[in-house]
């Protein structure tokens, strides 16, 4: 008992927990939509919602399909947050990636097949790099706020994107969509399409959509992973995200800082976009007036993944495992519409993950201060900090008077 | 005269704190009673309590011989008690008028009806000699006419007592001026105020009594035309039995830092916070820097440790000018600095101890190698620095810094700044907050520095550290460095004196003075 009881209050076993309460909550309140929609249905529903995404070979595959880009754009959120900023700007970034690599994929003709993918790879993730440092460079230069520059970076991504589509000639216009990627640009399957498929009852074979790209985003979160917690740039961005006055205490150039995070947030977008395009299953960019929601995606899977890494490739999956559940729910006779409800009360939930932990730490503490020492120590400081501020009689003590003075 | 408030047996805890210890004062009516004591002797959370901030643990308050309950400011407003805050409490996009009247607006069927409150206003700046516009929007107007708008307030509330916390610690020469006779002004109209301050010469001009607060304890009451500066002076410092510190003679190398005619602006318009200030630390020694807070000790680390730009002069660093070095090179070439705000500035909490005990080295080759952090190194270092410096830590290295005692974050700080072995440390209120073992702990690393041949720059508020542990004061009053003295020239009063501006040192008078000299 009391290894488990360490193992939770470890930082690492809090954080998860407190995700999978959120999940959990969320799911509880999915049924109790369910329920309310069509109650007779609503258990089975609910069992399709829960074991929709493993209940064959083509279905978990789709699950990998879908997660690959909102893994990178959770990552591309998750990293910058972790450094202290607010990259509400994936939306844009991961349209222009999308752009350029369906652009690198048409033009470049002349290059092998698998430098011809490689080469759009990295065009859609440099075109998301520098999409993505242009508030960073606000940010250091002329301190404008990232959320306000990124949501208007969104929108102009977004406009001028389909204005580059007609020029650059990749437009097609009978779909009103970019022109389909041609297969040999795509990323090579890796056989996970015929691994990851099922037969159909006329006797052919469903292969699904995975190939790949589940592979590198799994891989570029793992190589995050690293860089984040092993390296001294990693320690450096953490410090400007942990304590921006600390970090600047001890020399370390916040402004160089914020430039590179968001440049690399927004290459993950980038990557996360041209992952999609070329998949080989026929998404381009449609040219309407619409955000790519993959961006809006990815801040829950930030949130649900704590902004780790390796969290986020299972926060990723979860919302990808979610949604083609939802496709499942259809045949039960509701909406698909309603996972998007369970998504939503499940992202509204993870954004309370942090409270939950509070919580979670806060009821295995009081347990805990019974059997060892360490729990003193924490009270101890908990008493004194306060006291400080309390009693310094002249200067900044405004944080007490304000919070009960105002004005009279 | 009669009592028109009593606070009886006031005593007020935070956590891990006494603020105030039963502490008594009496306010009579139509007098100036001034509250003197230094920074966290208690006076504002006194003044919070009578004006309903906070309640006491225990003691009472009466108004005119009858108990009262204070328990927020409508109930100090209804008592007729106002406060003029340290900060001002105005709308900054509102004009003069609006925020006079807030809160306690004339409406006419829900629409606001001015023309009486602009009557009433204009009258009383008249009566009071309180000339404003009523219609400049505060943001317009200099912090002088904020203050005289936050008397107005006070005064259309028909508030009979008055408190003004250290209404002059904002306000130019001029302006102070102008206040005392407005202050005396209101006393002739049958109010009666008190006045919080630390500056004794203020207290000499306007004030009828005195109450000396010291550590949270009264010292008690004076009358204060018969009472001189000196006096006043030793019962806001006091004498206590000061911690013994062995020391042995400074033996004093070459200069490490030069300050050359350093001038650092303010955040607020107005006056310079480092106004043309000069001065050098020599190796082996330790200068401290003295002075109330806010006197511009803490723009002249931020200038020195280049947290902060400066705006004139220079810094020489063993020679070298670093004024516009960046601060990790400022580091690089032997600058330590203990910050004056530990969780702000010093230490990351979230990081682990072993994490912040190389904030300051982990680019070095010995923590990191092409980029990798080298954790066997970081965390057999933080177990070498944890033994040295005998930090207490749960879990080592890992021990999350968050968790740690205030004392035991200080010495990690200290244990990482001085194991670079610094050619000058600075150390801003190095003990601020700490119980008395961990303070003495911190004198005698400092001690040890000294001894090495580090030059130290101690930045304290704390007298009794002042003169224990320095071998030369320089004492800052309003940006400027207002005397030199050695400890053992200069007595407790007389230190009081320099800090409160009422006494400048040889060679550091004023600079008109000055410049009439030559």
């Amino acid at each position: 008992m009391s290894k488990i009881r360490r193992i939770l209050t470890s930082s690492g076993g809090m954080n998860a927990l407190s995700s999978v309460m959120a999940v959990l909550v969320g799911l509880l309140a999915g049924f109790i939509i369910l329920l309310i929609s069509n109650p007779s249905n609503a258990v089975a529903g609910f069992i399709t919602v829960m074991t929709g995404g493993f209940s064959d070979m083509f279905n978990v595959g789709m699950v990998l399909y879908y997660a690959t880009p909102i893994i990178m754009t959770g990552l591309s959120v998750g990293f910058a947050m972790k450094t202290g900023l607010f990259n509400i700007g994936a939306s844009g970034q991961f349209t222009f990636g999308m752009y350029a690599s369906i652009l690198a994929a048409i033009h470049l003709s002349f290059l092998p097949d698998l430098l011809r993918c490689f080469a759009a790879l990295l065009s859609g993730m440099l075109a998301g790099a520098i999409w993505g440092s242009l508030p960073g460079i606000l940010k250091a230069f002329r301190n404008v706020h990232e959320v306000i520059s990124c949501i208007m970076m969104n929108y102009i991504g977004m406009y001028v994107v389909n204005y580059l589509i007609g020029v650059t000639g990749i437009y097609d216009q009978f779909r009103n969509m970019t022109t389909r990627v041609p297969t040999a640009a795509n990323l090579p399957s890796l056989g996970l399409d015929e691994v990851f498929s099922t037969a159909t009852a006329h006797g052919s074979v469903r292969n699904s959509s995975v190939g790949s790209g589940i592979v590198i985003a799994v891989a570029i979160c793992i190589i995050l992973y690293i860089v984040l917690e092993k390296t001294k740039f990693g320690y450096e961005l953490k410090s400007c995200g942990y304590n921006r006055d600390a970090a600047r205490y001890a020399g370390i150039n916040e402004n160089r800082g914020v430039i590179l995070s968001m440049t690399i947030a927004g290459g993950l977008a980038g990557l996360g976009g041209a992952l999609l395009t070329l998949a080989g299953a026929g998404r381009g960019i449609a040219v309407v007036d619409v955000l790519a929601v993959e961006g809006f995606h990815g801040i829950p899977i930030a949130l649900l993944g704590l902004s780790n890494p390796i969290g986020i490739i299972f926060s990723g999956s979860l919302v990808a495992y979610l949604t083609q559940s939802g496709f499942l729910l259809q045949q039960h006779g509701y909406a698909p519409e309603v996972i998007d409800i369970i998504v939503a009360v499940i992202i509204y939930f993870s954004a309370l993950a942090l409270l939950l932990k509070g919580f979670i730490q806060y009821f295995l503490r009081e347990k805990k201060a019974a059997d060892t020492d360490i729990a003193g120590t924490i009270e101890e400081n908990n008493g004194e900090s306060p006291g400080d501020a309390s009693f310094e009689d002249d200067s900044e003590s405004g944080s007490f008077n304000g919070s009960k003075g105002g004005d009279i | 005269m009669e009592t028109i408030i009593e606070m009886r047996g006031i005593t007020k805890s935070f956590p891990g704190i006494i603020a105030n210890n039963n502490v008594s004062i009496e306010l009579k009516r139509g007098e100036i009673h001034a509250l003197l004591g230094e920074n966290g002797a208690g006076k504002s959370t006194l003044m919070s309590i009578l004006f309903g901030l906070y309640g006491p643990d225990e003691g009472t308050i009466l108004k005119n011989g009858e108990i009262v309950k204070i328990t927020g400011p409508n109930d100090a407003t209804r008592l007729q008690i106002g406060m003029v805050h340290q900060h001002f409490k105005l709308v900054h996009n509102f004009t003069v008028l609006e925020n006079i009247v807030l809160g306690v607006e004339s409406t006419r069927r829900g629409f606001l009806h001015t023309e009486e409150a602009r009557k009433r206003v204009v009258e009383l700046s008249e009566k009071y000699g309180l000339a404003i516009n009523p219609d400049a929007l505060i943001s317009d107007i200099t912090v002088g006419m904020q203050q005289r708008v936050e008397i107005l307030k006070m005064l259309y509330r028909e508030n009979e007592i008055l408190i003004f916390d250290e209404p002059t610690a904002v306000l130019t020469p001029q302006e102070i001026d102008d206040l005392m006779d407005v202050m005396k002004g209101l006393i002739a109209e049958g109010k009666s105020i008190l006045f919080i301050t630390h500056k004794l010469e203020e207290i000499k001009r306007v004030a009828d009594r005195c109450t000396v607060l010291r550590k949270g304890n009264l010292v008690g009451t004076v009358d204060v035309a018969s009472t001189d500066v000196e006096e006043l002076s030793e019962m806001m410092v006091g004498r206590k039995i000061s911690l013994i510190i062995e020391k042995p003679e400074a033996k004093t190398g070459e200069t490490v830092l030069d300050v050359k005619e350093l001038t650092v602006k303010g955040k607020t318009q107005g006056k310079p916070a480092v106004n043309n200030v000069s001065f050098e630390v020599k190796a082996g020694e330790i200068v401290c820097i003295a002075g109330i807070d806010g006197n511009g000790q803490s723009e002249l680390v931020y200038a020195l440790t280049g947290l902060y730009p400066a705006n004139e002069g220079s810094i020489k660093l063993e020679g070298k000018e670093i004024i516009r070095a960046h601060i990790r090179n400022r580091s690089k070439d032997g600058l330590a600095h203990i910050p004056e705000d530990r969780h702000k500035h010093g230490l990351i909490l979230d990081y682990n101890l072993a994490y912040n005990l190389v904030l300051q080295s982990y680019y070095t080759p010995q923590f990191q190698k092409r980029g990798f952090l080298n954790f066997n190194e970081i965390y057999q270092y933080a177990q070498e620095l944890i033994g040295k410096f005998d930090i207490r830590s749960g879990q080592g290295g890992k021990t999350p810094t968050r968790s740690m005692s205030g004392g035991n974050q200080q010495k990690a700080i200290i244990a990482r700044e001085i194991d670079r072995n610094p050619k000058l440390l600075v150390a801003v209120q190095p003990t601020r907050g700490l119980d008395v073992g961990a303070i003495e702990y911190i004198h005698s690393q400092l001690i040890h520095e000294r001894s090495v041949g580090a030059g130290i720059l101690l930045v304290s508020l704390e007298l009794d550290e002042v003169m224990n542990v320095s071998d030369r004061i320089l004492v800052m009053y309003e940006g400027e460095i207002v005397a030199n003295v050695k400890p053992g020239d200069v007595t407790f009063q007389e230190l009081g004196l320099y800090m409160s501006g009422s006494k400048r040192g040889e060679g550091y008078e004023k600079q008109e003075e000055r410049r009439e000299a030559v």
